[in-house]
């Protein structure tokens, strides 16, 4: 099994990991290698089996719609790398 | 004192033969003195300790001391400690100081335990040698030459080294079991929502446990005791009544019936070990347990079935690293999206990379049902296999890995070459059952452990079955040389 080079660029998009040139094919070899290792289970007959999700069957619990949280904005933004009035600040999106 | 085990370090505390404050600045010392040798630790809270030791101390002179008061232990750096860097053994998270404990870590509070420090690990906790820490590898002190295993090797190869009488670690794919075994230390994986995840920095949702590394199964009862909860803040946390471990730990093993899956003596496992972890059977079975061959006719397919299922959910788990709100980011993005593809970029190693890559592939349009929705239902025919043979036996046992701790780099650049290390243990991850490994052997001088798998919920009785084991046996007490 041999990724391309498109689809690696792809998944580095979906990823938003930044690939550079020098290392594509590097990567591309070793995801291969582990495709090619996951791909064993294509030969197996799942027909009828179930999809697991939690090993013991647990059911995702409920809770009352209340607020059982501290507001703790300031804890929080004060390991930020940049915030502004309580806003949490990255580059300009729209010029 | 450091070789004292931790159920002899509560009856020294108890008895006041020593106070916390002298045993703790005893384990700093051994830190500061030894730790540049192997980096198992890589970030040490001295003053915080002796303060929690200062009050340990006070609490033990009134006679309202908790189970652990005073003990010093260590927590890998996957478990969130307000006020202290959390890692992960990332750069992406060098610089991450958690504004609140991780649940495991409020137990162990409560418990009076003292924390020494944080323990290095792989990157995310993707790794079976330690090698993909942003911190550099952690030495196996038995063969400085040598990897500890991963991705819990910091704190396993502290505990070999004496540097702490216990520590937290977690498991994904036998990351508590496999580094236990390849330092000669016992170390115990707990069914999956025995122990709460919250605050423990996630890898893959479906598999991640917690769990207790010591020299001693009585000691990782000690330990158990007071990591397993119920909590609310764990959604996938079982409602379940903690059972205290240590009340069965003496209890006779006579007519156990041991399971030993013929897969798991296969080709690839080193004879040294086999011969090892053979004789561990043996000498379980002189104490009147029964050995039954079984099968597990679907275990090769777990390495594959996982490789898909762990990251796939690593690559969910892990998009919430994006420069914005805490961790790493790049410097001068040039906009938002250089600033999330240049911050992960820089900040994940290649692991790391990989393995988000590999998830984002296998869940991506027109692949999921082939990989995730293929791999999920393999996951289900391997629970089965467990289900079956816990119907005719009450504990498995075979090897934890294939062979004793390698050297470093030795596992070339094929990325599968390290993946197949997990072989043995990655299966009990899938089915969500607990598995322990006990150290039974050397050979070259290097640790071997026994692994112990259980039915669900039934740690009591694989903790029973180890102590035994270690009360007729010496292997728990071996040290690398020069460390006693």
């Amino acid at each position: 099994m041999n990724i391309e080079r498109h689809e690696i660029e792809k998944l580095a998009t979906l990823s938003r990991i930044a690939i550079n040139e020098e290392t594509i094919n590097q990567v591309s070899q070793r995801l291969s290698s582990v495709l090619e290792l996951v791909d064993q289970l294509q030969a197996v007959d799942t027909s009828g089996v179930d999809a697991m999700s939690h090993p013991l069957q647990a059911n995702q619990r409920l809770r009352e719609d209340e607020v059982s949280e501290i507001n703790q904005r300031e804890a929080f933004q004060g390991i930020a790398p940049d915030t502004e009035d309580g806003l949490f600040l990255v580059p300009k999106v729209i010029e | 004192m450091h070789n004292l085990t931790i159920a002899e370090l509560v009856q020294g505390l108890q008895s006041k033969k020593f106070t916390s404050v002298e045993l703790t600045q005893h384990f700093l010392d051994r830190i500061a003195e030894l730790n540049p040798d192997y980096n198992a630790v890589i970030t040490v809270t001295a003053e915080q300790a002796l303060k929690a030791a200062t009050a340990a101390d006070q609490r033990l002179a009134a006679g309202n001391a908790p189970a652990l008061c005073g003990v010093p232990i260590l927590h890998k750096d996957i478990f969130c400690t307000n006020g202290v860097r959390t890692s992960c053994g990332s750069k992406m998270l060098d610089n991450f100081i958690p504004p609140y404990n991780a649940t495991v870590v409020e137990n162990f509070e409560q418990a009076g335990a003292v924390v020494l420090g944080k323990t290095n690990m792989d990157e995310f906790a993707m790794g079976s040698s330690n090698e993909t820490s942003f911190y550099g590898p952690v030495k196996n002190p038995w063969a400085t030459d040598c990897v500890p295993g991963g991705s819990s090797g910091g704190s396993a190869a502290a505990v070999a080294a004496r540097l702490a009488p216990g520590a937290t670690a977690t498991d994904t794919g036998g990351s508590i079991r496999q580094p236990a075994a390849l330092c000669g230390i016992t170390g115990l994986k707990p069914t999956y929502g025995r122990v709460s995840r919250w605050g423990m920095i996630a890898f893959a949702s479906s598999l991640d446990q917690g769990g207790p590394m010591a020299r001693t199964a009585e000691d990782c009862a000690l330990l158990l005791n007071c990591m397993a909860s119920y909590d609310d803040k764990d959604s996938t946390c079982i409602e379940r009544e903690v059972p205290d471990y240590s009340a069965s730990l003496n209890s006779s093993i006579k007519g156990l019936r041991i399971g030993v899956p013929k897969e798991y003596f296969s080709d690839g496992l080193n004879p040294g070990t086999e011969t090892a972890v053979r004789s561990a059977l043996a000498e379980l079975e002189a104490q009147g347990a029964e050995l039954v061959e079984i099968s597990l006719p679907n275990s090769a397919l777990s390495v594959p079935a996982y490789y898909v299922i762990a990251p796939a959910e690593a690559s969910a788990n892990l998009s919430r690293f994006d420069g914005v709100r805490y961790g790493y980011r790049c410097e001068e993005p040039k906009d938002l999206e250089d600033l999330y593809c240049r911050t992960r970029a820089e900040g994940f190693g290649e692991e790391v990379q990989r393995r988000i890559l590999i998830g984002t592939y296998c869940l991506s349009a027109g692949y999921y049902d082939a990989y995730y929705g293929k791999a999920q239902q393999v996951r289900q025919l391997i629970q089965q296999d467990f289900a079956t043979a816990f119907e005719q036996v009450d504990l498995i046992m075979g090897p934890t890995c294939p062979s004793p701790a390698f050297k470093f780099g030795s596992k070339g650049d094929d990325p599968v070459a390290m993946y197949l290390e997990d072989i043995y243990t990655i299966a009990t991850n899938l089915a969500g059952l607990p598995g322990m490994s006990v150290p039974c052997g050397l050979v070259d001088n290097k640790p071997v452990g026994l692994q112990i798998i259980g039915n669900y919920f039934d740690e009591a009785r694989m903790l029973n079955a180890a102590h035994q084991y270690q009360q007729h046996t010496e292997w728990h007490n071996a040290a690398p040389e020069g460390l006693v």
